[in-house]
């Protein structure tokens, strides 16, 4: 037990430590302070999420809207999950990519992309049947069909998926810096090759802050652009059609 | 190390050692020890930390559903962990754990309960009420309720969570090399630093394969344990 107090003890130091490192605003200035780690560390996960969107969301979006590739759609996820992204890293630092900033971006694109078109195609495919139909019935076709009914109910998974994505980005980004790339892991390992605990502390503390903040913007975020909440709260006035929150629900629930 | 790197055989002879080519045989012929030392140690790493995380995670969950107002904190807890990045939750281990392979293991457990317990959840509360009642009904009590009838009913969403849990506890072991215990991931490090090409595909490669292997083997040990299902769907 007084083993156990003592640990728990330097543990609070250890936090204390890496906290005043952090407050020091020394340590937040020049190439390779805390700012610009942060701002490298920020611009690589927006980068890469920008275009593992571009690439996985089209694939999956049209792949669900034609309920087709499935099996690939969902594999993709777990073979992804098995690849670590440190040996992507590896093995793309040493093609021509080297130490540029695109080796961390594809590595983090190829890890962002399996979650996003999984979540994707399985939204599409999860929008209630009965509302295509109708849809179909009142004589919407394709394009329109998915940018009008579709889209707008697979919007929560879909989110479900990015917001995932981004987290996991963000938390990723770190490993980035074992072969030397750009962002906030950086200041991780200079403070384990320097065996300066306060540094390696505080960047770890920096990393996982930055983590939850980010999980906790995505869910608001993930909220604010549900249309279905906002066509729940129209939904609300009197002069509204009420049929709509009951969907809103099996939709949420299934996100 | 860098007696063993690619530079040294280049002397010798003209083989793909010398040439640095991504896939060698020869690579794998001559450092065949190393390579089965890492896959051990990497498979060791993967089980203790899946295994102590299951065993941890189905507490969690019995507790989560024994007191209400603990299973969000539990739940809220171990989704937190999983957005800790896992070079950071190494590096802050480090200071009690040192350079050991316990960072690693009790890194990875506090990673895998995110998933497990989860799904050890979602699996217990879809046991229908009635096949409880009657349980109880015949005078079983709330440990051999869960032993015989709970758990067996919610085997399913166990091994579905037990499977994502292994595949990415096999990725993350890798990690583990900042500490000199990431299994193949020392083989990925090691010719990253030394630019040794087959090296770092090689056990790439071997740890995709370990991840893929770990999946069909829980896939098989499910079907195994589950005879009256044997349409699973994978």
């Amino acid at each position: 037990m007084a083993h156990a107090l003592a640990t728990g003890g330097e543990l609070v130091n250890a936090l204390l430590d890496g906290l005043s490192w952090l407050a020091d605003g020394d340590n937040w200035s020049g190439p390779t302070g805390v700012g610009t780690r942060l701002v490298e560390h920020l611009w690589i996960t927006l980068l890469s999420m920008v275009i593992a969107c571009a690439v996985a969301l089209p694939v999956g979006l049209w792949l669900g809207h034609l309920g087709r590739g499935g099996a690939l759609a969902i594999n993709i996820s777990n073979v992804g999950r098995a690849v670590p992204t440190f040996a992507i890293l590896a093995i793309l630092y040493m093609t021509p990519l080297g130490l540029s900033m695109w080796t961390t971006v594809i590595a983090l694109v190829l890890f962002a992309i399996p979650p996003i078109l999984t979540n994707a195609y399985v939204g599409m495919r999860e929008v209630d049947r009965d509302a295509v139909e109708a849809a179909r019935g009142m004589g919407m076709a394709g394009g329109q069909l998915l940018r009008g009914v579709e889209l707008p109910l697979a919007i929560p998974m879909i989110m479900g998926g990015i917001r995932l994505a981004t987290v996991q980005v963000v938390a990723t980004a770190t490993l980035a810096a074992v072969i030397s790339g750009p962002g906030l892991g950086r200041i991780i390992t200079s403070g384990f090759n320097r065996q300066d605990v306060p540094e390696l502390v505080g960047g770890a503390i920096m990393v996982g802050a930055l983590a939850l903040a980010v999980e906790g913007l995505m869910a608001l975020l993930q909220r604010a652009v549900d249309p279905m909440r906002r066509a729940g709260r129209r939904a609300s006035r009197p002069d509204r059609d009420q049929g709509m929150p009951l969907v809103q629900e099996e939709v949420v629930g299934s996100a | 190390m860098a007696l063993f790197g690619p530079a040294h055989d280049a002397t010798l002879t003209d083989n793909c050692l010398a040439r640095n080519d991504w896939v060698c045989g020869e690579y794998v012929r001559t450092r065949w020890d190393e390579i089965l030392d890492a896959l051990g140690q990497h498979i060791t790493i993967t089980v203790l930390s899946v295994a102590i995380g299951f065993a941890v995670a189905l507490v969690l969950a019995v507790v989560a559903r024994q007191v209400q107002w603990l299973r969000g904190a539990i739940l809220g807890t171990s989704t937190a962990l999983y957005t800790l990045p896992s070079l950071a939750l190494f590096s802050l281990l480090l200071p009690f754990t040192g350079i050991s392979a316990t960072t690693v293991v009790v890194g990875l457990v506090l990673y895998s309960l995110t998933i497990l317990v989860r799904g050890i959840l979602t699996g217990l509360d879809a046991v229908p009420a009635d096949v409880r009642e009657s349980a109880v009904g015949m005078g079983y009590d709330s440990l051999r309720l869960l032993r015989k009838v709970e758990l067996p009913l919610a085997l399913p969403a166990v091994f579905a969570a037990l499977r994502v849990a292994t595949v990415s506890t096999v990725a993350l072991t890798t990690v583990g090399m900042i500490v000199n215990h990431g299994g193949l991931g020392n083989l990925i490090s090691r010719g990253q630093r030394s630019n040794f090409h087959a090296e770092v595909l090689t056990a790439s490669v071997l740890c995709v394969v370990l991840a893929l292997a770990a999946d069909l083997l829980l896939l098989a040990l499910q079907r195994w344990l589950m005879p009256w299902r044997r349409a699973v769907s994978s």
